[in-house]
């Protein structure tokens, strides 16, 4: 029993990391463009799961187009944002920048409520078999889907951003704006790809979480609060980083509701990420140590 | 220049679209209902009503009770009014936020000059303008379960929800009779698991019952497999759920995935059809205590309740086309209360009170047989629920 | 001078406001904005004195709301004291979360903070057998003076907005002060700063936690007037919504946040008003709320009462770590602004800030 009980603990952080890890990847795409905290991620999220519902629920599309139109549909508005609410306050303070975020995901979660009430809903898990067994532990197949959908995710952005040419051009623009500008970059419009791209990851992690989560209007909040610690842990801006924050999170859930108390939990998760800060503040990954120098 | 011109414009018409917000008096009068020829008339009786209509905790509740008020206004209006006066139900939307809430309560007493009050939706919104409404001597009927509320008995605060502890006194002894002893409880870390899982700590001794482990999950969780886990090595005979949508009906999958064979016990939390369709087959063989709205139809002919509950069920899916929850019926319960209060007392809100104290006798409603008394301002007994489960899909009665 | 002015005016406004307003709808809405203005003013001199932000805010509120109400209905203490206590000890945490991450350059303050402002209403939640879990601690006493026990909305209005006077007198004092110059200075360039001898790790302590103190009075506040806390008030989203109050309002500026707090809180209310009036706009307002927030802030970036002050610098209070933004080009120098600072003239400025 207790060896399969934390068989258990650890199947189970590593699927919550799962999502973490996609939710802190979205966080890093926009941070690293412009420097922004995109407090609208969560929402994004939450509109892959909804439209994935819709899809498959109302206009009764078969679950694999239902899965992947989101995608396609939260990028616009990813890019929608950064056009219509983030270039014009390109000149503003980062922290305006960042209310203007915070501003967009209450409108978002309002248009949601509007649009879809205030209740869950479901969506079948996308292979429909039985709970696989191991080590005497059992998986939902859907958590399978996760891990791997996470795992596919994160290594095609990383071939993006090191062969494509977008991908490099975002690098370059993450790295030293002016110079990318001088290089002939056209900094704004990647930075709008960084915004569609957040989306895009988010509908990803909205769509696969589904028929865990039963997503509802608000699904977006929490869910954020933790992939941002994830990301912070992991070294903001840095996707292996994300990957191991995420993870870290999950299991700390995880392991922490097992074996300290289920009510705690998610203060476990949050108590790490302040020791973390202390001896490490630059986070997990990052190499970069900017003390004062006075 | 022209994107600064392209500004100023812009500016200008936001600013003017909010001045003529602005200009709004806050206490608007919403739309009069429209007395039918003949009947109704003179100066409307007003009835305030705060819910959380939106807001993460709440929206589930808020909405169809702000539908149920709205309804049971035009139905009075329809049928006469209150001596002749037309109702009018003034609602405001607290975001299930404590704060909005004392302001909303603040409102309807100044501005609006309400005489009596239903709501709010949650026990948190409730416990924060409890004292607004003693103060100002105006009857508050709570939509919402905490026992806080109504223990103890606070002069002008009246409650319509069926408080959880006589759901776990329904509960248990069922459980009873099933022979089931040794339970885990996995609860919302929410105002309703807790107290949920405050009375089932209290009564267990008394009921002969132990809980071998208890777990909690946040109300926004994916994923209860971990607390499952540790409730399945603690071997209980049982396992009780306390919690509203979506988490139990997560758990209700985990508790598949896991293959735990042990019966699954839930709370009137999920007496509503989205619970099945959120949990698909794994709602199969759960039981909880419900009110008599989800199993209307199943009821002998004999139940008292009937016929009000299949009254309330005709209007609400002819106006609103869906059906109606236990959270409506709370709402249905506390202005038909006011209804037949006010009819003999009128308008003025000590009489009111008094009325709801004295005059509530037996009263059939949705919740339940209820009768109140200076010493209870709820007048619920464990009669209000019935066991409640899941066959193939479909609600079935489990006794 | 102006700021002076200014503080007249707002007590005469408040005090003609507190006499001639007897109803308690229109003066609970100014209790709540004096009451968010006091947590605000605190955090926009975090941001506008420090460059530094904090997520966690709403749990310093928190903690000075929940030590007056397990105080007071546990062991008795006078509301006053434990208002006193709760200050202190929220101040001890702030110093605690404040020590490590302030030493260091950069954004960590606004990471520490949010995952303290987690813990925090995490332990409200779960911690039962103090402070009752997410039901909450009911029956709070009334604050009293002399004898009188504030217990109607007018009496309290009365307590709220002197306090409020007062905390901006002191945060205006602080802004003028040598440690407000220093302050300033580090906002517009620490590696400057530092080189003129501004012990900056200390100067920021100093504001966050004096911050941090601002919220927990304003907490303590709340508790005794709504006479009833719970935990969901405390959340992450009240922390956003008090960030959104201070760049709303403008962070540069001392009234900034008080009008970030009053327009937010007027906002809801008409948005309310509005709903009633238009069926249409019926479940719109949440939405209507976040894109006027956007609106605002895309046509007044620098924040709505910064017309209130001179002209103000626009660069950005320090950016993200890694994230170099080339500041705008602006009207007047940020060493201009520091010298013309209005300056009680006993002190020189700061030594080694040349323009």
């Amino acid at each position: 029993m207790e060896w399969s009980a934390l068989v258990q603990y650890v199947l189970t952080g590593i699927t919550q990391g799962a999502i973490y890890a996609l939710l802190a990847v979205g966080f890093n795409l926009v941070y690293s463009a412009t420097g922004i905290i995109n407090f609208a991620q969560g929402e994004f999220v939450m509109l892959g799961g909804m439209l994935a519902v819709t899809c498959y629920s109302f206009l009764h599309l078969p679950l694999w187009l239902s899965a992947i139109l989101p995608i396609g549909v939260v990028m616009l508005v990813g890019a929608g944002i950064h056009q219509l609410a983030i270039r014009p306050l390109r000149h503003a303070h980062l922290v305006t920048l960042i209310m203007a975020t915070v501003g967009l995901s209450v409108a978002l979660r309002g248009l949601a409520k509007v649009l879809w009430g205030a209740d869950s809903y479901p969506l079948p898990a996308f292979s429909n078999v039985d709970p696989v067994a191991l080590a005497g532990a059992s998986v939902d197949p859907q958590s399978l889907w996760v891990m791997g959908v996470a795992a596919v995710t994160g290594t095609a952005l990383t071939l993006f951003f090191r062969y494509s040419l977008t991908g490099r051009a975002m690098t370059a623009c993450a790295a030293r704006p002016l110079a990318a500008c001088l290089a002939g970059i056209r900094v704004e419009r990647m930075n709008m790809w960084a915004f569609a791209l957040a989306g895009g990851v988010g509908a990803i992690a909205g769509a696969v979480l589904a028929p865990i989560a039963l997503p509802s209007f608000d699904v977006g909040t929490s869910l954020a609060l933790k992939g941002f610690c994830a990301a912070i842990l992991g070294g903001i801006g840095n996707n292996a980083g994300a990957l191991l924050g995420g993870l870290l999170v999950g299991l700390l859930e995880s392991l922490g509701a097992g074996y300290i108390s289920s009510g705690y939990k998610d203060a476990i998760a949050f108590l790490v990420l302040l020791i973390v800060l202390v001896l490490r503040p630059q986070g997990l990954l990052n190499v970069t140590m900017r003390r004062d120098e006075s | 220049m022209f994107t600064m011109i392209r500004r100023l414009t812009l500016l200008t018409l936001s600013l003017a679209a909010l001045a003529l917000l602005a200009g709004c008096p806050a206490k608007v009068t919403p739309v009069t209902p429209t007395p039918p020829q003949g009947v109704a008339s003179g100066e409307p009786i007003k009835i305030g009503a705060i819910l959380s209509v939106t807001g993460a905790a709440g929206a589930p509740l808020g909405t169809p009770e702000k539908n149920t008020a709205l309804m049971v206004q035009d139905l009075i209006n329809q049928a006469g009014g209150i001596q002749n006066r037309p109702v009018q139900v003034i609602v405001e939307d607290d975001q299930s936020d404590n704060t909005q809430a004392a302001t909303a309560a603040k409102k309807l007493i100044e501005s609006d000059k309400v005489c009596a009050v239903i709501g709010p939706s949650l026990s948190g919104t409730t416990l924060a303008v409890v004292d607004t409404f003693e103060k100002a001597e105006i009857p508050l009927i709570s939509l919402a379960a905490s026992v806080k509320i109504t223990q103890p008995v606070k002069k002008w605060i009246f409650s319509t929800a069926q408080p959880d502890t006589i759901a776990v006194t329904r509960l248990y002894s069922y459980m009873k009779t099933q022979g089931l002893r040794k339970l885990g409880v996995i609860y919302d870390s929410n105002a309703f698991g807790k107290s949920g899982l405050e009375a089932l700590q209290s009564q267990a001794s008394s009921a002969g019952m132990e809980i071998v482990a208890s777990e909690s999950f946040e109300s926004k969780d994916t994923d209860m497999t971990t607390q499952l886990t540790k409730l399945k090595g603690a071997q209980p005979e049982a396992i009780v759920c306390w919690g509203t949508n979506p988490g139990p009906a997560i758990v209700a999958k985990n508790v598949k995935t896991l293959q735990i064979k042990v019966p699954v016990f839930m709370s009137h939390g999920v007496s509503n059809q989205k619970f099945i369709e959120l949990s698909g087959p794994a709602a199969d063989g759960i039981i909880f205590p419900s009110g008599r709205i989800l199993v209307a139809s199943l009821l002998p002919e004999t139940d008292q309740q009937k016929l009000v509950l299949l009254e309330y069920t005709k209007f609400y899916e002819e106006k609103y086309r869906q059906l109606p929850d236990h959270f409506g019926g709370h709402a249905w319960d506390a202005m038909r209360m006011l209804q037949q209060v006010m009819n003999v007392s009128g308008d003025e809100p000590a009489a009111i009170r008094e009325g709801l104290e004295t005059k509530i006798k037996d009263f059939v409603g949705i919740s339940g047989i209820f009768s109140l008394s200076p010493t209870d301002h709820n007048g619920l007994t464990q009669d209000a629920f019935v066991m409640v489960t899941v066959k193939q899909g479909q609600w079935a009665l489990a006794e | 001078m102006s700021r002076g002015w200014g503080l007249v005016l707002f007590a005469v406004a408040a005090l003609a406001f507190g006499l001639l307003v007897r109803g308690p709808y229109y003066l609970n809405i100014a209790v709540f904005i004096c009451i968010h203005g006091l947590v605000a003013l605190g955090l926009g001199l975090l941001m506008g004195g420090a460059g530094q932000i904090s997520l966690g805010h709403a749990g310093f509120y928190g903690l000075g709301a929940y030590a007056s109400a397990i105080l007071t209905t546990r062991w008795g203490v006078n509301p006053w004291l434990a208002m006193g206590l709760g200050a202190l000890a929220t101040g001890l945490v702030a110093a605690l979360v404040g020590m490590p991450t302030l030493r260091l350059r950069g954004h960590y303050l606004a990471m520490g903070t949010l995952g303290l402002g987690a813990i925090i209403q995490i332990v409200f939640n779960q911690a039962d057998q103090i402070t009752e879990g997410p039901s909450g601690i009911t029956a709070i006493p009334y604050l009293s003076i002399a004898g009188l026990p504030l217990s109607t909305d007018h009496r309290f209005f009365f307590l709220v907005w002197p306090l409020l006077l007062g905390a901006m007198l002191l945060g205006g004092n602080l802004l003028d002060s040598r440690l407000g110059r220093a302050l300033r200075a580090l906002g517009e360039n620490e590696g400057a700063a530092a080189a003129a001898g501004v012990d900056v790790p200390r100067a920021k302590l100093a504001v966050f936690v004096l911050s941090a103190v601002f919220a927990s009075v304003a907490g303590s506040l709340y508790a005794h007037y709504l006479t009833y806390v719970s935990p969901s008030p405390f959340g992450f989203a009240f922390s956003i919504q008090l960030l959104v109050m201070v760049i709303l309002g403008g962070e540069k500026s001392l009234w900034g946040p008080l009008v970030g707090a009053g327009v937010l809180t007027v906002l809801h209310q008409v948005l309310a008003g509005a709903a009633h009036q238009f069926p249409f706009f019926d479940g719109l307002e949440t939405v209507a709320y976040g894109v006027i927030l956007v609106l605002f802030l895309i046509f007044r970036p620098q924040g709505l009462a910064a017309p209130l002050r001179k002209p103000v610098s626009t660069s950005p209070p320090g950016p993200f770590p890694g994230a170099e933004r080339e500041p705008v080009p602006q009207a007047s120098s940020p060493a201009a602004e520091i010298a013309a600072l209005p300056s009680d003239g006993s002190e020189p400025a700061a030594p080694g800030v040349k323009p």
